[in-house]
């Protein structure tokens, strides 16, 4: 009996699409109506809050973490590029490169959150630093996700290319699709906490 | 096999570009803090910096400007979802829900305990 998965390869008829594809992208949905359910907290606690506060955080500390994000986004899709040019060498160097870029965000944002804590700066604190840690936590963890799945496909999940290059790529492209998801968010983090 | 690796070839170099034009729009959105602009206003422009950064990755990065139906559909959901949720802080200003109502106290009588 034939137990592999269906589609991973392929796309369905039906819908046009790998199965892994469709499901990325559904669970990216819930993930825009998590993110949008906390987005929309901020709204409500900031309209209702009688002042809210300037300069806490440190804008060029946020804006390195965008720099190194969109740059992660960059690489990421070049790793995906890579593969489809068949360049296996170039596809780990732009992966291994992502990797090193969302580490060197969450180690900003260890510097950033270590100086909050010294300064007493605690969520209970203020409304503020309740939904600036909710927020930049959950954001977070998502990287750190992220980064778990590039490492396995630096690591076993690598042998996959050998037995079947095109599922490998899709891999990939899934994994991409879901990084520059987390870049996204980001990319509206940031100017929400860091600016206004 | 060979035109596709064509098209992505080309596709390559629209992304490094994306990805320049994403620095040079946070570095906009930044400079444009420092000016301190009234609070209305720098919240506008930066979110309208925001969303066009958010669709150069969506259109591009992620593939969405040739995608198939399936995938929009899953979108055209989640926006509606999206849009809901963004109108709920607008359903709390007629709300007096937890709003404390200010009786006035009749003269000469306290009211603490």
């Amino acid at each position: 009996m034939d137990m592999n998965i269906p589609y991973t390869v392929e796309e369905r008829p039906d819908t046009g699409l790998t199965n892994g594809k469709l499901g990325i992208w559904l669970f990216l949905a819930s993930e825009v109506m998590l993110f949008g359910a906390l987005f929309s907290t901020y709204i409500i606690l900031r309209m209702g809050a009688p002042e809210w506060p300037h300069g806490e955080l440190n804008v060029w500390l946020g804006m390195a973490n965008t720099f190194i994000l969109i740059g992660s986004s960059v690489t990421m899709v070049m790793a995906w590029a890579s593969l489809k040019l068949g360049d296996f060498g170039k596809h780990r160097i732009y992966l291994l490169t992502t990797f090193l870029l969302s580490a060197a965000f969450l180690v900003n944002k260890y510097f950033e959150y270590a100086a909050h804590w010294a300064h007493g700066e605690l969520p209970s604190k203020s409304t503020f630093l309740a939904i600036y840690f909710t927020l930049t936590g959950l954001h977070g963890i998502h990287i750190l996700g992220g980064m778990v799945v590039m490492a396995y496909f630096l690591g076993p999940g690598a042998k996959l290319y050998k037995k079947s290059p095109e599922q490998f790529t899709n891999r990939i492209e899934y994994t991409g699709l879901y990084w520059h998801f987390v870049d996204l968010v980001w990319i509206f983090l940031f100017p929400v906490l860091y600016l206004l | 096999m060979h035109s596709d690796q064509e098209s992505i070839r080309k596709t390559i170099k629209t992304y490094w570009m994306i990805g320049a034009a994403l620095f040079v729009f946070t570095g906009i959105t930044v400079a444009v803090n420092q000016v301190h602009l009234a609070v209305p206003l720098a919240i506008t422009v930066a979110l309208i910096i925001a969303t066009m950064k958010g669709s150069m990755v969506a259109s591009v990065f992620m593939h969405l400007n040739h995608e198939r139906k399936w995938v929009y559909g899953a979108l055209i959901l989640t926006v509606i979802g999206f849009a809901i949720l963004m109108l709920v802080p607008s359903l709390t200003i007629n709300d007096g829900i937890g709003t404390p109502i200010h009786v006035e106290a009749p003269a000469g009588e306290h009211s603490g305990h």
